[in-house]
């Protein structure tokens, strides 16, 4: 496609990514070289760095695109509750006084189907988002109709955003057009309510089935692509990130769609959140930084964001004891 | 900026790393220095600025170095090398080791130095230039330790000139100095006058790590200073990194003087990209290739050369990552490309690419710094070979393209330069990617990476980049060399006479081209005669037009190239079968001409030595090197191409025999002058040659006076190296006329040669370039 094309196509309106017939020669022809892309992803972290009032304005926006979550057999609304205030307040007013903060709270709280009810009660009045995960989360291999049921209950019970799980069999048996269909149908499932597709990049194999997984999801309609359930062995990563963030570019550049990315599972440190805004920004430019299209899936990162921008503040390194709990 | 405003920008904001510490350093030396000489600094004098690119400032002032402060570090080395030298590998090694570990103690300091002093940005000299620089110094210390066992038969080189580029000034530094102190020569090194301040440092380091006084020495200057240098007659060995132009001035100063010499010059590397490649990838990948230390980089893929199929889609991507690209101050750690070494060099790359009219021009659209020295990151696309952009080194951030249809268009567009240096190749298909890479004219090749470098794998070039490998295995050559006492080799003149031959039936010698016997262009002969004045025959006086058909049929013999070893050893067996079976006939004229005995001797060791050569032909094996990361690096030999040599006259059929064998079993063509006073033994030999299923064109026999052909053949553009064995005094013009095209020699300086030794390695490694092709890989 040449630039004039590309340059025509950005000007289409943000609308939600409706999806595309399965282009089976695309997904095919996509080429992964994992020495090269790790090389790429070993030396992103040491080519950009924020520091002072920029990294503060980062690790606030780091912030705001998370989906702060929890997800453990021992939830309890009560648990949920706490989480759910942390939303609201994610950090000390104090802080975000000091710093001349715009109003902030995290995009989203994520949990599983029994504790959406608590989280819609305690986030009734913000604009914060209610994200269930579903579809046999985390491995996505009870049956089909009762992954869609799934959906539709957390879609009436108030979800506005749903992690879907895929059927990593699909991917690993090239079945291409079972993914397809599958997916498309959660996104039929989903009605209003946004899909973040969770390819669970883990138990992928490799590089290159991330990148056929990723550009699938998308033609099938997701609004998010998402790396991980947190559950793999192994979670988000930086170059399966950049393959994901790649194939988002290629699929915007082919359909004019924008198409969300999230970052989930081990981000744990402000260093780890700033190096994926990096990736992202560098990838596909400043407004992929933005909410709308990009998430980080954390339950202990925020924690970590107040201890530096305490540090930013005064000067000292702070204590964890200081900042309250989620 | 506020807070809030960065949160609505996202933009990266300044990130300045601190210049104290190194600011300090310069100001705790009054911001003045001397040359570094015998383990002292002396009293600065003949001072030259040394300003920072980025800004134009001031940092230093560094002493301009004259004959007399040359004299002084040469002596100083010569003094220092005996002892240097005999101390031994292990006791080297504990050296080395120390400036590798003060290297890294001190790698912040380095690291900001470089960036002040040459512009490029701190990303890069602390995580690219600094490190890497230690990387040599800890694995020669290694090859220090190891040279006692492993390099038995080899001894220093003795005191080294060492002349450094601009560009990465503390890494090519540690590329000369390293292996040349870890085989126990002494240096004397040069940093470019735009450059000096890291060397200035590490002489700190020779002084803090009690490196013997004299075993490194430095000496600051300009292009005069370094020819000072080059030419002192003291100075055993010349190692430069630079301009072929320069490179080729050096081979001219240096000709017949006996200094050994290593060159690693310019380039115009190819990146080619196959429509099967991960294109972001190696759009990613054409960063490091050209936007790396903004373009100023010998081996910067700077020529990309693109499939047809993916053009415009792979041209769209490049142009979109550079609008990515972040310029400005190199403090900066998130910046990208960085400030010019110098105006001057500012003005030729703007030059350059004003001047040039062709193709579609696209400049990053990125701010642009306000002061100091930039050159805006540009593509020129839709270029043709003919272009001069095509063929010029820039030495800039200008990356110049065209396209190609089929893998063989990409090898001969590739290849289409005088250059040779290095290339990359972008393609998932592994069959695809080695074939491409066997088969082009240069010293590296890059499988879906590029500007990969390591202390363990050789680099240098082929054709006008330059000859000789720095690091591995292979760099240890240029370093050492082999341990044998050597005899004045005195001219052997032809026996004069007078009496008329007695064989009943005439025997015309011709010479031997493209597999016939032909007769000389000039229509010329001379008479041979034995000892007692009779006459054997006549032999083709050849000239400059039978060198000219000699070579060109050797050049289109070059599929030779392409049989197995195995195949080769079966025509070498042949040969050596057909010659036995004549091999009385052989010696008896061997003993015929020279009027001596040994002709039976000569005839076996003959025979034996094509048998030697067969038997290497499949087993003179590359190596895979090394590397510290997940990939290996194939260190391949390579025949040098077509080989022009000058036979010993003593030994006039071993002589011919063991240059013809050790070169066409490496796959070489060969174009042999035979022994001036004996040539017969050579005219017979064709007959030989006839009947062994040698390929027309492979071996090549001219006969005449090797004084009156040696600038011929020295000089044709189309012959790659040029070996010289001759009892004449020619050496030096060899060496002279090579320059042109940057040609391997191999001379003897009119040493004569223990020609019963086979010494097969020595020749076979002069039979053979090293290419070392990069395999990162990952599933």
């Amino acid at each position: 496609m040449s630039h004039a094309a590309i340059t025509e196509l950005k000007t289409i309106a943000s609308t939600r990514n409706p999806g595309v017939a399965l282009d089976i020669p695309w997904v095919r022809s996509i080429q992964s070289n994992r020495s090269a892309i790790e090389r790429r992803a070993a030396t992103l972290p040491a080519r950009r760095t924020v520091k002072k009032d920029w990294q503060a304005a980062w690790n606030l926006k780091a912030i705001s695109c998370i989906d702060l979550t929890t997800l453990s057999g021992d939830d309890t609304e009560s648990r949920v509750r706490r989480l759910c205030v942390k939303a609201k307040q994610p950090v000390h007013p104090h802080i975000l006084a000091a710093l001349n903060s715009p109003r902030l709270s995290v995009a989203a709280v994520c949990v599983y189907h029994e504790m959406i009810a608590a989280v819609i009660d305690t986030l009734k009045n913000t604009d914060i988002s209610v994200a269930a995960v579903s579809t046999g989360f985390p491995a996505g291999l009870s049956a089909l109709d009762v992954r869609v049921k799934e959906i539709e209950y957390s879609v009436s019970a108030g979800a506005t955003e749903i992690d879907v799980v895929i059927s990593r069999r699909h991917v690993l048996e090239s079945r291409w057009d079972s993914l397809y269909e599958e997916i498309k149908e959660f996104r039929h499932a989903c009605g209003d309510a946004h899909i973040k597709v969770i390819l669970a990049t883990g138990d992928l194999g490799t590089l290159r089935n991330i990148a056929r997984a990723s550009l699938v999801a998308m033609m099938a309609g997701a609004d998010f692509i998402k790396t991980s359930t947190g559950k793999e062995a192994v979670n988000a990563t930086i170059p399966a990130s950049l393959v994901m963030l790649r194939c988002i570019r290629d699929y915007f550049d082919r359909t004019g769609y924008k198409v969300g990315f999230k970052a989930a599972g081990g981000i744990s440190k402000a260093r780890n959140a700033l190096s994926y805004l990096t990736l992202v920004k560098e990838e596909l430019g400043t407004r992929w930084m933005q909410p709308d299209l990009l998430r980080i899936g954390a339950s202990s990162l925020l924690g970590d964001i107040e201890r530096q921008l305490e540090h930013h503040l005064y000067g000292r390194y702070s204590s964890e004891n200081r900042h309250p709990i989620s | 900026m506020t807070v809030r405003d960065n949160f609505a920008s996202m933009d990266y904001g300044p990130a300045l790393e601190d210049a104290t510490m190194a600011l300090a350093w310069l100001e705790s030396n009054d911001n003045r220095f001397g040359h570094f000489i015998d383990g002292t600094f002396t009293q600065p004098s003949r001072n030259f600025e040394s300003r920072n690119p980025a800004t134009g400032e001031l940092l230093a002032q560094v002493s301009y170095g004259v004959t007399k402060d040359v004299n002084a570090a040469v002596s100083a080395a010569v003094n220092a090398q005996e002892e240097w030298q005999k101390i031994g590998g292990a006791a080297r090694a504990r050296y080395l080791y120390t400036i590798a570990r003060l290297l890294q103690k001190n790698e912040r300091l380095f690291a900001v130095l470089e960036t002040l002093d040459n512009g490029k940005p701190i990303r890069e000299s602390r995580d690219i230039d600094v490190p890497l620089a230690q990387r040599h110094f800890y694995y020669h210390a290694g090859m220090s330790q190891l040279m006692d066992d492993t390099l038995a038969h080899r001894d220093a080189r003795g005191v080294c000139g060492q002349i450094i580029p601009w560009n990465f000034p503390l890494l090519m530094l540690s590329w000369k100095i390293a292996p040349a102190l870890a085989m126990g020569n002494t240096v004397i090194l040069k940093p470019t006058e735009y450059t000096s301040l890291t060397a200035l440092l590490f002489a700190d380091i020779c002084h803090q790590a009690n490196l013997p006084d004299g075993v490194v020495n430095i000496i600051t200057g300009d292009a005069q200073t370094g020819e000072t240098l080059v030419k002192h007659p003291n100075i055993d060995k010349i190692a430069f990194t630079g301009s072929t132009t320069v490179g080729q001035h050096i081979r001219t100063l240096t000709a017949g003087t006996g200094k050994s010499l290593t060159l690693e010059l310019g380039g115009k590397s190819p990146y080619i990209v196959f429509d099967d490649a991960d294109l972001d990838s190696a759009v990613e990948g054409l960063v490091d290739a050209i936007w790396l230390n903004q373009g100023e980089v010998c081996c910067a893929g700077s020529r990309l050369l693109v499939q047809t199929n993916i053009a415009e889609d792979f041209l769209c991507r490049v142009r979109r990552r550079m609008d990515r690209l972040r310029m400005g101050s190199p403090l900066d750690k998130s910046i990208d490309v960085g400030a010019i070494v110098d105006p001057v060099q500012l003005a030729t790359i703007t030059q350059l690419v004003n001047s040039n009219k062709s193709g579609d021009i696209y400049q990053a659209d990125i701010p642009f710094p306000e002061t100091g020295c930039y050159f805006i990151p540009t593509l020129i696309s839709g270029l043709e070979p003919a272009d001069s952009l095509m063929q010029e080194e820039i030495f800039g951030p200008v990356l110049v393209s065209t396209t190609f249809r089929t893998p063989d268009e990409a090898v001969q567009l590739a290849n289409n330069t005088r250059y040779g240096l290095a290339a990359t190749i972008w393609t998932e298909n592994l069959s695809l990617a080695f074939d491409i890479g066997r088969k082009l004219a240069t010293g590296v090749v890059w499988l879906n990476s590029t500007n990969l470098l390591d202390a363990a794998v050789g680099f240098g070039g082929v054709r006008e980049s330059g000859f000789g490998r720095e690091g591995g295995w292979e760099g240890l050559e240029a370093y050492t060399q082999p341990r044998q006492r050597t005899k004045p080799y005195q001219p052997i003149r032809l026996f004069e006479g007078s009496r008329p031959p007695t064989a009943a039936v005439d025997r015309t010698a011709k010479l031997y081209i493209n597999g016939k016997q032909v007769r000389p262009d000039g229509g010329y002969s001379r008479n041979i005669y034995n000892s007692t004045g009779v006459s054997l025959g006549q032999v083709p006086i050849a000239n400059r037009k039978d060198i000219r058909n000699a070579v060109e049929a050797a050049k289109s013999a070059r599929s030779w190239a392409q049989t197995y070893g195995h195949s080769r050893a079966q025509v070498l067996y042949y040969i050596a079968e057909n010659l036995s079976a004549r091999a009385d006939e052989f010696a008896n004229r061997l003993n015929a001409f020279s009027g001596r005995r040994q002709g039976a001797s000569e005839v076996q060791a003959s025979i034996d030595r094509l048998f030697t050569y067969a038997a290497w032909s499949d087993k003179f094996d590359g190596h895979i090197h090394d590397i510290p990361m997940r990939g290996m690096a194939l260190a391949t030999r390579e025949p040098v191409g077509v080989i022009g040599a000058f036979c010993a006259d003593d030994v006039p059929l071993l002589g011919f025999v063991s240059v013809m064998a050790s070169a066409i079993a490496m796959g070489n063509t060969i174009v042999l002058v035979a022994s001036e006073p004996f040539p017969l033994a050579a005219t017979d030999f064709y007959q030989v040659i006839e009947t062994s299923d040698v390929p027309g064109g492979v071996v090549n026999i001219l006969t005449g006076s090797h004084r009156e052909l040696a600038p011929h053949l020295a000089g044709h553009l189309d012959v790659d190296a040029v070996w010289s064995f001759s009892s004449s005094d020619i050496s030096e013009i060899i060496e002279r006329e090579s320059a042109g095209n940057l040609k391997r020699t191999w001379v003897n300086l009119r040493r004569a040669r223990n020609w019963m030794q086979a010494d097969a390695e020595e020749f076979l490694s002069a039979a053979t370039e090293i290419k070392n092709i990069w395999v990162p890989y990952g599933s």
